[in-house]
């Protein structure tokens, strides 16, 4: 029985325990998984003094209300967040980047993202979560991973199986960026729509459709004319692919992504925007922008030197 | 054997090996997924083979399109590479009510549910890849006679264990999801066993499959 752990008083919409995601399974059907936002992931754990690969909770929109019971421990949120944190001495609202102590019976409560989607806790120790091929990221789709593959369900108990004791207070200067358009390589069937469709998809707006999750982000707008077919013989897919299937609407692949798909792909977004795609919170506007492959990689390259950059400063 | 290797997006080889869906083009894509695999590159993250195409997404802090494509560019294919494979049988119940779709193929096919079952049951089938939900093997080929369309509205829920066909593949659904393929039956065998670490699979791709016929007295006492 351990002795320190989180009551969930409230589960949130979509909350689940992710890590890095597990590799090398897409031949036998299982989606990589793993933390949407890859960069606030990995500032989550570094902050709390964590190993950079530990599990996390990831939290969608509205986040869980959990009360704490146990020995002192650190956490911190990041993304962009409002949260309260209730102890004895009273509320106050927390900031991200920053680490906080928590106490016996305090509560903190992540009342919703602002602007975006995601948005992570991390504590100073290791959730006592279940691994499955490596990693504990849980996909609900196919209850894999940590809690039995389901998302945070109310009045369970979160054990924590160790805690460090990186109680020092921790903080990081750093505000999500948004960009005006999210980049994109051209798609291996390009040639499958008319130069219409084209020049619609890289000059109007899509807006991001609320049926959109941790699978596929769903877009709504210009619907884009196929020449050729709409289907093609299935085929592996990665995340950022963004299909196009016979109705015109696009779909980018996400994280939980099914491993092969038979639609006309249009494009793929660069890696370097992966994590502000997935920041785009339903309802919003996006605008797409077509750059070459070596662009793709410098803009790779940079941005994970600011990732690493980040990092150092904690 | 590749015909051809473009970039899918800045993260991954896109390694065409043709048009055509056959079971020649597939055993070469087979015959690469499994070389390279074998060769243990850190910096591949995932290799998806399907019908013609193979998909090798990697980690971009460690290896960039270009010096990858030379890597997957050099590699010599013997032929003993795709030399362990299995044979499986799979026991299929085609009474009701597990035959979802096989009313509607005697009309769609014109053609009797015992002539459907028998040539259905009589071919050795190839598995040509395996994805979609986890462990879903895509066998083929089917006789032509059976060749059909998808559902025009995909179900919402397949039942676990489905059996489906549709034009010149058929499947098995290893959970219950959404989907349009025709149900024939359903069987009582866990194709895939999430509790294993290892081969989690009953079926990979480049294996043979055969289908057996049982009663719904049989379905119901599989042990």
């Amino acid at each position: 029985m351990s002795k320190n752990s989180f009551k969930v008083i409230r589960p949130g919409i979509n909350t689940t325990f992710q890590d890095k995601g597990r590799a090398n399974l897409y031949h036998l059907g299982i989606p990589f998984s793993g933390a949407m936002d890859n960069r606030n992931y990995l500032l989550a754990n570094k902050l709390v003094g964590n190993n950079l690969t530990n599990p996390v909770l990831e939290f969608a929109l509205q986040g869980p209300l959990l009360k704490y019971s146990g020995e002192k421990i650190n956490f911190a949120i990041t993304g962009d967040v409002s949260f309260k944190l209730k102890s004895k001495e009273g509320e106050i609202e927390g900031n991200c980047y920053e680490t906080y102590e928590i106490n016996d019976g305090d509560e903190v409560d992540l009342l919703s993202t602002n602007k975006s989607v995601y948005g992570y806790l991390s504590i100073s120790g290791e959730f006592d979560v279940d691994y499955q091929w490596g990693s504990c990221s849980t996909n609900t789709k196919s209850n894999v991973g940590a809690n039995e593959g389901k998302k945070l369900q109310a009045d369970q108990i979160i054990n924590i199986s160790e805690i460090n004791n990186n109680l020092g207070k921790k903080r990081v200067n750093y505000i999500n960026s948004k960009i005006e358009k999210i980049r994109v390589i051209k798609g291996t069937n390009f040639d499958y729509f008319s130069k219409t469709a084209i020049s619609n998809f890289f000059e109007k707006e899509f807006k991001v459709s609320k049926l959109s999750d941790r699978m596929g982000m769903r877009l709504e707008g210009m619907t884009l004319e196929n020449i050729k077919s709409s289907n093609i013989k299935s085929e592996g897919l990665i995340k950022g692919v963004i299909q196009v299937p016979g109705d015109g609407n696009p779909i980018i692949m996400l994280s939980d992504h099914g491993t092969i798909g038979g639609y006309p792909k249009i494009g793929v977004i660069i890696s370097a925007d992966y994590d502000r795609l997935v920041q785009i919170p339903p309802g919003s506007n996006i605008k797409f922008q077509q750059i070459e492959l070596s662009d793709a990689e410098t803009l790779f390259k940079m941005y994970e030197m600011n990732t690493q950059n980040l990092l150092s400063q904690i | 054997m590749i015909k051809n290797i473009l970039n899918l997006g800045d993260a991954a080889l896109y390694c065409d090996f043709g048009q055509d869906v056959n079971k020649k083009i597939n055993s070469n894509v087979i015959k690469y997924y499994k070389k390279i695999r074998k060769l243990n590159i850190k910096s591949i993250n995932n290799i998806t083979p399907s019908y013609n195409k193979l998909i090798i997404s990697f980690d971009l802090n460690q290896i960039n399109f270009g010096e990858l494509k030379d890597i997957i560019e050099n590699i010599h294919i013997d032929n003993e590479e795709s030399s362990s494979t299995k044979k499986i049988e799979i026991p299929v119940c085609c009474d009701e009510p597990y035959s979802l779709d096989l009313s509607e193929l005697e009309k769609k096919l014109n053609l009797e549910k015992e002539k459907i079952l028998d040539k259905f049951f009589k071919n050795e089938y190839f598995c040509y890849m395996t994805g979609f939900i986890a462990g879903m093997p895509f066998l083929g080929d089917i006789n032509e006679d059976l060749r059909a369309k998808r559902l025009e509205t995909p179900r919402v829920k397949v039942p676990k264990g489905s059996i489906g066909i549709t034009e010149q593949f058929t499947n098995i659904y290893t959970f219950e999801s959404p989907g349009g393929w025709n149900i024939i039956g359903n069987t009582p065998l866990n194709v895939f066993d999430s509790s294993k670490e290892v081969e989690p699979n009953l079926i990979n791709p480049g294996d043979t499959v055969t289908f057996k016929r049982i009663s719904k007295d049989d379905y119901l006492n599989y042990e």
